[in-house]
């Protein structure tokens, strides 16, 4: 079943497009990669899915799941550094849903941000500030503000840009372990493919000459024996 | 002036009339200004104060009491000034440049075709706290009560969208609401305080509070509470200056307020130097 439904979807800027008819699905336990050279659009694919930039795109974007299900890694950091904010008061709010508008925090998310850090290892870092952490530990509590409010859906885009091999492998197997161990569905925007050849299932691929949708093995298959399959 | 003199002024009920105007319009503008100079939005205030100069100017043309014509006028300013400012290609501090410099130019025309510059113009320019008058003390406590109870029950929401917009947005949470929640919130405030500190210095209560207290901050919750303590306490150490020395209120308390964020800017680099 499909968490996910991309149908002819066309995203442009002015006159430029972006993105030309792309279709293509999802489905609910994938470990989804979406790779493309530099301009190639798939972080605009991405905004686009998440709603980020509206009414200029075309096509149907159809989710399984609601807002409230679906968390967001962005490639940068939009959190200014000198944010005067700690690490809990980030990661608190990605239990701040669209529907809920309770003034203080509950219980249930007292127990969900805790399990949450102690999944990542982050609970020393709780009262630090947002700005005094390095780009690894950063980049934790990014993922923890993402996944404390339990998602289906996780979408990453490059998150290990900026990040040393150490904490790209902590990363790595930190997403296998949610996609295999919690069920997670997870769309990832990655710059190289053969990082995770082990752990995604499904590959988007994004290039000037056409698209490819489907298993990661065909893809790899493909492109080793050097010539390239463009389906529409 | 003796310590028997000053506690006789003290004491007389226009003082603490403005005494708790000033309190309560110190606190909600420090509440605010957090959110607005971490936004780099604390202009807003400024832009906000020209608009209520016009509408006074306006008001008293034609001898209606000034409130009724700046807050209506001032919340609808608010509103454009963010709509405008939302639009692609319009930069937040383009539209309160020209929403401010327009206004001002409206209010000194108006003055001028009307009865020309007079006590009245000159106290809402500069502030005073002879002009504080029980009706004033009454809307000064609706209105705070206002912001107060909005800010608190949107308290987790303000931080989000000023911490991180981008995810706010990706999280389903309707981001212009609250932006505009923001812009009225600031509207009643400079409204609020207009009369005590004066269009052309009010803005500085958004604004030093949240700078002074960002030097020894150590989260956004300390960072506001900080701010409001800041704010309160630089008012009353100002408001009681002014009145011992015979000093201009608006004008004293901006000065200690300014003085509190050179020392705190000064503690801030020695602790990181350490």
């Amino acid at each position: 079943m499909s968490i996910l439904k991309v149908k002819n979807l066309s995203v442009g800027y002015r006159n430029l497009n972006v993105l030309k008819d792309i279709s293509f699905k999802v489905d609910y336990g994938d470990y989804f990669c979406i790779v493309g050279s530099n301009g190639s659009g798939k972080s605009t694919l991405v905004k686009c899915l998440l709603g980020l930039i509206p009414h200029n795109h075309k096509g149907k974007i159809e989710f399984d799941v609601s807002t409230q299900e679906i968390a967001y890694l962005p490639q940068i950091n939009t959190i200014p550094r000198e944010m005067p904010a700690t690490v809990k008061e980030v990661i608190m709010t990605g239990l701040q849903k669209s529907g809920k508008r309770l003034p203080f925090y509950t219980k249930k998310d007292a127990k969900a941000y805790k399990s949450t850090v102690k999944m990542l290892d982050i609970e020393k870092l709780a009262k630090k500030k947002i700005g005094e952490l390095s780009g690894g530990q950063l980049q934790r509590v990014l993922l923890a503000r993402a996944l404390c409010r339990k998602p289906k859906l996780l979408i990453l885009d490059e998150p290990t840009s900026g990040l040393d091999e150490k904490s790209t492998g902590n990363l790595y197997s930190l997403l296998d372990k949610l996609n295999q161990e919690e069920k997670m569905t997870i769309i990832m925007i990655t710059h190289d493919l053969d990082d995770v050849k082990f752990c995604a299932n499904k590959v988007l691929v994004l290039d000037n000459e056409g698209i490819f949708c489907g298993n990661i093995s065909d893809w790899l298959k493909i492109r080793r024996e050097g010539h390239c399959h463009h389906d529409h | 002036m003796t310590i028997d003199m000053f506690f006789t002024i003290l004491t007389q009920p226009f003082v603490i009339r403005a005494v708790v105007v000033g309190v309560l319009v110190s606190l909600c503008a420090a509440l605010l200004g957090v959110v607005l100079v971490l936004k780099k939005y604390s202009l807003i205030g400024h832009g906000l104060a020209d608009v209520g100069f016009a509408s006074i100017a306006l008001a008293l043309a034609l001898g209606v009491t000034p409130m009724y014509i700046s807050l209506p006028v001032v919340l609808i300013a608010s509103f454009i000034i963010m709509a405008v400012s939302q639009k692609k290609g319009v930069s937040g501090d383009t539209a309160i440049g020209v929403a401010a410099t327009t206004s001002l130019a409206i209010g000194i025309m108006i003055t001028y075709l009307g009865n020309g510059f007079n006590a009245d113009i000159s106290d809402y320019m500069f502030g005073s706290i002879n002009a504080v008058t029980t009706a004033d003390l009454i809307m000064s406590i609706v209105l705070s009560a206002i912001v107060i109870t909005v800010y608190v029950l949107f308290y987790n929401r303000i931080f989000i969208i000023t911490c991180d917009e981008s995810f706010a947005k990706a999280s389903g949470i309707n981001v212009s609401i609250y932006r505009f929640l923001i812009s009225f919130l600031t509207a009643l405030t400079i409204v609020m305080g207009m009369k005590m500190m004066g269009s052309l210095l009010i803005s500085s209560l958004i604004i030093f509070p949240a700078v002074t207290a960002r030097n020894f901050a150590s989260s956004f919750k300390s960072l506001v509470i900080s701010s409001a303590i800041c704010s309160v306490i630089c008012f009353l150490l100002g408001i009681v200056l002014t009145i011992c020395f015979d000093l201009p209120t608006g004008a004293g308390i901006v000065i200690v307020n300014a003085v509190a964020m050179i020392g705190s800017s000064i503690y801030g680099k020695l602790v990181k130097k350490n």
